[in-house]
């Protein structure tokens, strides 16, 4: 029985394959049509950096080609973070056109009536999205977004430095065996939930109960954390300065390009996983365009060189399928084992700010800071007696002056 | 020229309006959040946040820090900058121009080679190792964060020195050795009080960005003992909390303003008034 209905998947797989190839000539005739009239316009497209094919290491130049089939004028600008990018569009300085936040901001972007509703009649290229990937809990009826990458959160280690015994779970980051050469997370979020996970704790839990849990085992692994990183996490991977270090699996596939030593496990107890979709802005200008932009991202050809150049897993399903693709079936991206994840849940200011204020107290753990204290309390004392000396001294020479 | 001529009102107008919108209109900003919360209510609930441990404490090792580091490159500019104004005049110029060398490179680009410098698989643990000392912990330790700081921000030392020593009188120490004095007390008595506003100058562009700075420390002490400007950055771009930031923010400001104040009695004492 498993046996035929394997046959029929792989069938099924190999006609859908066949007619999305056939649908793919007249994918850019479509474009061409329908962005005459916009011809010359321009559009605001603010996404990630490194987030996108660009003409790089024999990569499509994926925004030239729009150019070039449009004559829309593609004004590109990234973020590093999705804080950066809502501070920016909240504070409405500039106006975007795109934004490719991830999931938790689409939420909270939804919640504070940022962004507009997308009219599907143009975007067809939609139905290429893989099922599982629509009507997500942040925009369940799939009015707002379309997603664009798919990534999970995982723990890279050096095989050399780590004992094989010791991985599968996120304690190999709480583990003293390798003191000094774990990297932690330098943003709350990510940093509470590998705590989170391992402790077993919801990473959406509104209880601060749960949170003090969470930031007793951070101050716990704080001696053994080499330091708290973000984009640096690639050096000191690569060149082997450090051996443990929790991160994107896709960015775990090109950090294994400079150093073979890595390999990469999701932990047992959990992980999170995120998507991050394309949105319209309410401030938009050129919303049509915008939306032949989203369309033509997800064109089986576009949307192959977006996934083979950032490495992240596709929700496309002519992607997945693709023969040509070089990471298809890609266990560490796709993996056959389907992971525990979980997504982030947008908080509330509250929730955020009890968040910093620990993450705050956190930095400051296990330093002394009676070092501080003498230092500034010498200085302070210096100052005092110097004043006083220069006053003495002021005076005794008056009184000189006054008797000559 | 009369002060109020039209000519002179032209030629400082770029310069108003520059200093109105890039400098008044951000601290109003600052000013303005700092006391409003996220409805834009007035409160002074961001204010008081900052009585809580975390944050004095880290204030305090802020200061202490800048207080380090402007010690430290105090320490090895001044002779350098007494040595550099004694030269015949051209080399002046160069030995000048190769202090301001590192400053063409972007402070980021020179943050990233110290860590390749000093970090543990770097060039000075590998040459360590070979010669067979064992390799030294060094990134990532308060040590880093304050060598970082030193390179950085020397140069902002030397030159103010430099200048003040090259401005000095020299009849002025000629006829301090006519009167007798010995060497020792002339750089005591003449040279240090001559020169007492390029260290206050100097002090003050060292300490200020020093306490400031959040990228040495992020870089070089792997954020594990945080200083204050990593503590703001954060509010802002990662709580986006940009209330509590600028609280953060004015409060160092003011701390800040206290220390140049007390600094600036150091170089007023005797001279008037030194404006930095």
């Amino acid at each position: 029985m498993k046996r035929i209905v394997a046959v029929l998947i792989s069938v099924i797989v190999a006609l859908s394959a066949f007619i999305s190839a056939s649908a793919e000539d007249d994918d850019f005739d479509y474009l061409r049509e329908a962005s005459a009239p916009l011809k010359g316009t321009q559009l605001n497209v603010y996404n990630w950096g490194e987030y996108i094919a660009d003409g790089k290491d024999g990569a499509a130049d994926v925004n030239a080609i729009f150019e070039e089939i449009t004559g829309i004028k593609i004004n590109y600008t990234t973020y590093d973070t999705n804080e950066d990018m809502y501070t920016k569009l909240k504070s409405g300085g500039t106006s975007y056109d795109i934004v490719i936040p991830s999931d938790y901001m689409i939420a909270r972007l939804i919640e504070e009536d940022m962004v507009q509703k997308l009219d599907f009649s143009h975007i067809p290229h939609y139905s290429n999205i893989l099922d599982e990937y629509k009507n997500l809990y942040f925009d369940p009826d799939n009015e707002y977004s379309v997603p664009y990458n798919v990534g999970m959160i995982g723990v890279i280690y050096d095989t050399t430095k780590v004992d094989p015994e010791d991985v599968g779970s996120w304690d190999l980051m709480w583990n003293s065996k390798y003191k000094g050469s774990i990297l932690q997370y330098n943003n709350p979020r990510d940093a509470f939930a590998t705590a989170q996970f391992l402790l077993g704790i919801d990473v959406n839990s509104t209880s601060t109960d749960d949170w003090d849990r969470a930031y007793s085992k951070l101050v716990e692994q704080k001696p053994l954390v080499q330091a708290y990183v973000a984009d640096e996490v690639f050096s000191k991977m690569e060149s082997g300065e450090a051996a443990i270090a929790s991160y994107y699996v896709g960015d775990f596939l090109l950090m294994s390009e400079v150093n073979e030593n890595l390999d990469f496990y999701f932990p047992k107890e959990g992980t999170n996983v995120f998507v991050d979709s394309v949105c319209i802005p309410n401030s938009a200008k050129n919303k049509t365009a915008a939306e032949l932009y989203i369309d033509f991202l997800l064109t089986s050809e576009i949307a192959l060189e977006n996934a083979e150049y950032i490495c992240y897993a596709s929700p496309n399903r002519t992607v997945v399928e693709n023969e040509d693709y070089s990471l298809k079936g890609n266990e560490y991206i796709y993996p056959t084992e389907e992971p525990i994840t979980e997504y982030y849940h947008n908080f509330n200011s509250d929730m955020n700010n009890m968040m910093s204020d620990r993450w705050n107290s956190l930095k400051l753990e296990g330093s002394s800071n009676l070092s501080t204290y003498i230092g500034i309390g010498s200085v302070a004392a210096l100052a005092v007696i110097w004043f006083i000396v220069v006053k003495i001294r002021k005076a005794k020479r008056n009184k000189y002056y006054e008797q000559v | 020229m009369k002060k109020n001529s039209l000519l002179s009102k032209l030629i400082s107008a770029p310069h108003i309006v520059w200093a109105a919108i890039f400098i008044v209109v951000p601290l109003v900003m600052v000013v303005y959040y700092a006391f409003t919360d996220r409805n834009g209510d007035f409160t002074v609930e961001n204010i008081k946040a900052m009585g809580y441990y975390t944050y004095v404490n880290v204030f305090l090792r802020s200061l202490w820090y800048g207080i380090i580091v402007t010690v430290i490159c105090l320490v090895i500019a001044y002779p350098f900058a007494y040595v550099i104004s004694n030269l015949a005049p051209k080399t002046q110029g160069t030995m000048v121009m190769l202090i301001m060398l590192p400053m063409w490179m972007s402070l980021l680009l020179r943050t990233y080679s110290i860590m390749a410098l000093i970090s543990d698989t770097g060039i000075i643990n590998s040459f360590l190792e070979a010669v067979g000392i064992g390799r030294i912990k060094m990134i990532n330790t308060p040590f880093a964060v304050i060598l970082g700081m030193v390179y950085d921000f020397l140069p902002f030392m030397i030159l103010p020195v430099y200048s003040a020593m090259t401005k000095m009188d020299v009849s002025l120490i000629e006829t301090a050795y006519d009167l007798g004095a010995n060497k020792r007390n002339v750089f005591l008595k003449v040279i240090i009080p001559l020169s007492r506003s390029g260290i206050v100058s100097g002090a003050t562009m060292v300490f200020v960005p020093s306490v400031s700075t959040f990228f040495i420390s992020q870089r070089l002490g792997g954020s594990k003992t945080a200083l204050i400007g990593e503590i703001i950055e954060s509010l802002f771009v990662k709580n986006n909390n940009p209330h509590l930031g600028s609280a953060i923010s004015l409060v160092l400001m003011v701390l800040i303003l206290i220390c140049m104040f007390v600094m600036n009695r150091f170089g007023d004492e005797e001279e008037g008034a030194v404006m930095i």
